[in-house]
């Protein structure tokens, strides 16, 4: 367990120093989402609908992406293959990661839920709720970024597996148009997609009176994505290398 | 526990790819000792390493080291393996980058000043790593490794790029951690290292050409310049 948080203290510390990565993931989801409010001026129905599923789409989106590069620097720079040969379990490795990243997470959704609610009047009954689906957003990413970082050879295809990974599950998500509208071959694709249940929570989110079933089922099922995509990111740290 | 040797090599086979990079290996390294291991780049010095260290996949043949396989869980906290490339982070700080390996070995902070000076780094304490010289970063990395505490070290080419002085001071330090019991295996291509060694390992293309002392080097090859007695025993054994 040691191990574990000493790991999350050095991801932190590593980000501590590029002031310009936090100003990222801890300021942009608002701008944009500020930017999106007024963009829609005229149809705030529109930002009532899709405001809060943005707030669940970032923290996904940026905590791929930085997990992704961040892991594959481990692997080319010699620090993975290192890290293996010390005490440090697989787990340890990955859940340090995942906790770093998942504080990283809480930040960015409190900020961005806290303008949401009071800057941009965003309606919903059970704030916390949008904190706590965006903090397993995060980690779902964080869990599909290591993943994914297992099959690029550079940082710059990391990166190229935003378009693979990421944005089909943002035109399937229910974000751009509901699920149930979609040709039954793209329902059936989006119900296995994990980022459509937490599309599903934040939609959820936006009339719900309380912490309901639906949304009880969404975590249910996005903390089981967590769990297969961390379980599989972990196969692929090998200790032994040909 | 003296006479007990910590790395037993036997039969070892490394296919890479469709190239055998080592076709049959025995070698041992006893406690206690600085055995070098020299030869050109390309000759499986690292490759070698890798195995001890448990990382590298063999075809065949068997590594024991501190009396377990390679690459076992015992050994983890007791085999310091420092890569060739300096495996620290460079978007840390030298105190940063140590405090983590440190709490990795399940050590506490208290020997990281002292491990900073003796690696001759404490006016960069706090400088990010990744902004010091190449020479530096391979200190970082080399401390990272001291303060595990290991009982075997696996120094993949520590000393290239260091001026005389450093290099003079690090070999003294192998010298000091040996005669404290620990076991060192330090690679390097330069020759005139191999004279500051206990043991010295000559590798060419994967196989062992030489196992000696470097005064059994010097005699067996017939001249004092440990660089002519490589080529000497290069030739010899290519003929």
């Amino acid at each position: 367990m040691s191990r574990t948080i000493a790991t999350a203290r050095r991801v932190l510390q590593q980000l501590s120093h590029d002031p310009r990565s936090i100003a990222l993931i801890v300021l942009l989801p608002s701008v944009l989402l500020v930017l999106f409010k007024y963009i829609y001026n005229g149809q705030p129905a529109v930002f009532d609908r899709v405001g809060p599923q943005m707030l669940g789409l970032f923290p996904f989106i940026v905590m791929f992406l930085v997990t992704s590069v961040t892991m594959v620097r481990e692997r080319t720079s010699g620090t993975l293959e290192r890290l293996l040969t010390t005490p440090l379990r697989r787990g340890e490795l990955i859940g340090g990661y995942g906790l770093a990243f998942g504080v990283a997470a809480l930040v960015q959704a409190v900020i961005g839920a806290a303008v949401a609610i009071w800057w941009l009047d965003l309606n919903v009954n059970v704030p916390w709720a949008i904190v706590l689906f965006a903090v397993v957003d995060a980690v779902l990413g964080t869990a599909l970024g290591l993943l994914m970082s297992a099959f690029a050879r550079t940082e710059f295809q990391a990166v190229q597996f935003m378009p693979l990974v990421v944005v089909p599950q943002i035109l399937l998500c229910g974000l751009l148009a509901p699920r149930t509208s979609m040709p039954d071959v793209l329902h059936w694709l989006s119900n296995v997609l994990p980022l459509s249940y937490a599309t599903d929570a934040f939609t959820e989110l936006t009339h719900a009176d309380g912490f309901n079933g639906t949304m009880t089922r969404d975590l249910t099922i996005l903390v089981g994505c967590c769990v297969v995509a961390i379980a599989l990111a972990s196969l692929t740290l090998r200790r032994r290398t040909p | 526990m003296l006479n007990k040797s910590a790395i037993e090599v036997a039969h070892l086979t490394v296919i890479r790819g469709k190239n055998t990079v080592i076709p049959g290996l025995d070698l041992s390294v006893s406690t206690g000792s600085v055995t070098g291991l020299l030869g050109p780049s390309g000759s499986g010095k690292t490759t070698l390493i890798r195995c001890i260290a448990g990382i590298q996949i063999i075809a065949s043949g068997s590594v024991t080291v501190l009396g377990s396989p390679a690459g076992s869980a015992t050994n983890r906290d007791r085999v310091g393996y420092v890569t060739q490339a300096s495996s620290v982070y460079p978007d840390l700080s030298v105190r940063q980058n140590l405090a983590y390996f440190s709490a990795l070995a399940g050590k506490g902070a208290a020997a990281i000043d002292e491990t900073i000076g003796n690696v001759g780094l404490t006016p960069q304490a706090d400088s990010l790593t990744g902004n010091l010289s190449g020479g530096q970063r391979i200190r970082v990395s080399l401390a990272a490794a001291l303060l595990a505490d290991p009982d075997l070290y696996l120094l993949d080419e520590p000393t290239v790029g260091l001026d005389p002085v450093l290099r003079r001071d690090l070999w003294k330090m192998f010298d000091g951690l040996a005669a404290d019991g620990k076991t060192l295996l330090v690679s390097s291509h330069v020759m005139d290292e191999a004279g500051r060694c206990d043991r010295v390992l000559l590798m060419r293309e994967g196989g062992l050409i030489a196992d000696a002392t470097p005064d059994g080097l010097r005699a067996e090859a017939g001249t004092d310049d440990l660089e002519e007695a490589f080529l000497v025993l290069a030739e010899r054994e290519a003929a």
